[in-house]
């Protein structure tokens, strides 16, 4: 099972001839990941070596999917037009979009986040700014390292890229259904409680670890939601408790305004919530630890 | 960034949002001179405004009148290099005073959570929103804003509607919500807020105190960068951002570098957190060198890291993913190399901490490179304590 992606899942790139597109392409195929073509505009018709592969490039999504069945696309284009590529993969009813795509203004987010909306949805958009989404021995969607763990019944949601890998890579032993880095700016298409839900209902996933980081208040309700709607056991880590009011943290969305998005009122709202919070990434992997 | 009030006033000019004349001025004289413009155009009476980037000025005694380019001069010599809520006055606004009527809230704003735009509009103004919202909610208005509609000549009504503006103010504030968000809108702005919006004796509604922030990675397509205060960014601060780097100065003596902004961010709590135990030893900086951590990156992030004169230990905490840890282990002896052929002595000790891919072989490399203030650390907890032990004996030691 593993949730969002699979090994049916079929994955296309949007820049897939870029150096990021192509680099993480030919990394995502080297994972096992069935990545059945890109798109660029004006290569469209011809094909980009992959990891000893020979992907077809289409003009668009839209193209890419009539041929190949793709339902899933990662977005490595360039910020300046992520909002155009964003949309067009919403009308093109991709199931799927996974945004790694970092500096994009925060207007444009907003806007391809209330197009999909009014499309009723259809496009599940992860991201912006995430490292993708991993199922361990079935697919591997974005810039996740592949080899820094293995299959099995952890499920992962978090705000930070290297912090994943570093959970990840702390419980390779146990191993993870899926992994999903849902990025860390101010406005982001699934949410922590978007992850909860699908992972509660995911019958290979026994276990969810959660980890967060200051800014905005996505933490405090994803721990109302786990108090009302979550049975399978939730460890939690919030990082930035030194981070002071005003300081944006590398991510646009870390940074602590007024009395709100502190470390400490994350921790608490989650730990009201039954969830256990490690104070250390080490520590909350031994909590998980305990748990299987 | 933040702007200025001055900054934000500007920016409302250009879009048509009204605001009384005034201009900036960073001495006294200067202050004088512009308010003897004033005064020369009939309008001697001017309000000298301190310019920081927070609330309350008015409370701390940074706004006050003055009548006519002498007693410009003598409040703006009160005013500048006055200490506000921690941050010191390098400018002061001399703005022309204008009769105010009365006092209301409009502003345009990320919404977060809904993952939209937001504006609020109250009737009650000047004073701050979030306590016109705990004393009388009911005088707050909240309308959601779509990104894809934006804000027209109706919404723009149905806002100062739900704000409850009285009719005579009505019209005017309605133009200049169009306005606002207008600049809000083409300016990439995450928050312009206007407070007070105030109506005149003689009807006129006008912005008399502006904020706004803007957003950084709207900057490939903005000119923003003339905004830029560079009179109190931090000097580290501002050397690292010529050099691309992610850097934030903080009080403490363990200088940190790391790959990826959560990491770093959970590198700077398991340093505090251990170093409680060394007598409160605290990092000292922030700085995510990114997932590639290359030599050269990493040879400019130890230099900026140690040139710091607080910093007594370097904690180095890199995971290696997609680039592994024999590379970062080869960027580190490289970097220190390079550091010491620029004549820059690496003098203060640097803890490491590798793991990841290739783990083993980074930690080997860096043993057989044996840099002797380079000292290695399995594990992220452990890397941190033996980082603010140091810290705190070359502390006890100077």
């Amino acid at each position: 099972m593993a949730i969002f992606l699979t090994g049916q899942s079929r994955v296309m790139i949007q820049g897939i001839t870029g150096s990021e597109g192509s680099k993480h392409g030919a990394r995502m195929l080297a994972a096992g990941t069935r990545v059945v073509g890109g798109t660029n505009p004006r290569k469209a018709g011809q094909t980009v070596e992959l990891n000893g592969v020979d992907v077809p490039v289409f003009g668009t999504v839209a193209d890419t999917m009539a041929a190949t069945g793709a339902d899933v696309s990662v977005v490595f284009v360039p910020a300046a037009g992520t909002k155009s590529a964003v949309i067009e993969a919403i009308d093109a009813r991709i199931p799927l979009c996974i945004v790694i795509t970092e500096g994009i203004p925060v207007h444009d987010t907003a806007e391809f986040w209330a197009y999909a909306s009014a499309a009723g949805n259809r496009t599940r958009i992860i991201g912006p700014n995430c490292p993708g989404v991993a199922s361990p021995g079935k697919s591997n969607a974005g810039i996740i390292p592949a080899d820094i763990t293995s299959e099995g019944r952890i499920g992962l949601v978090s705000k930070s890229g290297t912090l994943t890998y570093q959970m990840m890579y702390e419980l390779r032993d146990i191993g993870f259904s899926t992994a999903v880095g849902i990025g860390g700016d101010p406005v982001i298409g699934t949410t922590h409680i978007d992850c909860l839900q699908a992972f509660q209902e995911d019958p290979e996933t026994d276990a969810i670890v959660m980890i967060g980081e200051i800014g905005g208040d996505a933490e405090e309700r994803a721990g109302a939601f786990i108090e009302q709607h979550v049975t399978k056991p939730v460890v939690g880590y919030v990082a930035g408790f030194t981070a002071p009011e005003g300081k944006t943290m590398g991510h646009a969305g870390a940074i602590i305004s007024g009395s709100s998005g502190t470390a400490q009122a994350k921790k608490e709202a989650l730990e009201k919530a039954g969830v256990r919070v490690g104070k250390t990434p080490s520590e909350t992997a031994a909590l998980v630890r305990g748990l299987f | 960034m933040d702007l200025f009030e001055y900054q934000a006033k500007e920016l409302f000019a250009e879009y048509g949002v009204p605001v009384q004349p005034g201009k900036v001025a960073r001495t006294p004289e200067e202050a004088r001179v512009v308010a003897a413009e004033f005064a020369a155009q009939g309008h001697p009476l001017v309000v000298v405004k301190a310019q920081v980037k927070t609330g309350g000025r008015g409370k701390a005694g940074g706004v006050k009148l003055a009548n006519g380019p002498d007693e410009a001069y003598e409040k703006a010599s009160q005013i500048l290099g006055m200490d506000i809520k921690g941050l010191t006055v390098h400018s002061v606004l001399i703005a022309q005073a204008v009769d105010i009527a009365a006092e209301y809230y409009l502003s345009f704003l990320l919404d977060r959570a809904n993952r939209t735009f937001l504006s609020i509009c109250s009737v009650q103004g000047g004073m701050e929103i979030e306590e016109v919202a705990h004393t009388s909610p009911e005088a707050v208005a909240r309308i959601p804003v779509s990104p894809l509609t934006g804000v027209d000549a109706v919404k723009a009504a149905e806002i100062i509607a739900a704000g409850r503006i009285p009719a005579d103010a009505a019209e005017g504030a309605a133009l200049l919500a169009e306005r606002l968000w207008a600049m809000f809108a083409d300016e990439d702005a995450t928050l312009v807020e206007v407070n007070p919006m105030a109506v005149t004796e003689d009807g006129v509604v006008l912005a008399v105190d502006g904020k706004v922030t803007l957003d950084d990675n709207a900057a490939f397509r903005q000119e923003h960068a003339r905004f830029e205060d560079l009179s109190s960014t931090d000097p580290i601060e501002a050397r690292a951002k010529a050099k691309h780097l992610n850097y934030v100065k903080l009080e403490g003596e363990v200088g940190i570098i790391g790959n990826g902004a959560g990491l770093v961010m959970s590198t700077l709590d398991v340093v505090a957190y251990a170093g409680q135990s060394f007598g409160g030893i605290r990092p000292a900086n922030f700085l995510d060198i990114g997932g590639g951590a290359s030599a050269e990156v990493m040879a400019n992030g130890l230099e900026i890291v140690l040139s710091d004169p607080s910093v007594r230990s370097v904690f180095v905490n890199v995971f290696g993913g997609i680039t592994s840890c024999d590379a970062v282990a080869n960027g580190i002896v490289s970097a220190i190399a390079m550091l010491e052929e620029r004549g820059d002595h690496v003098d203060r000790p640097i803890v490491v901490r590798l793991d990841g891919n290739n783990a083993i072989e980074g930690r080997r490399i860096l043993e057989e490179a044996a840099i002797g203030v380079v000292e290695q650390v399995g594990t992220m907890d452990g890397a941190a304590a033996r980082a603010a032990e140091l810290a705190s004996a070359a502390a006890k030691g100077a």
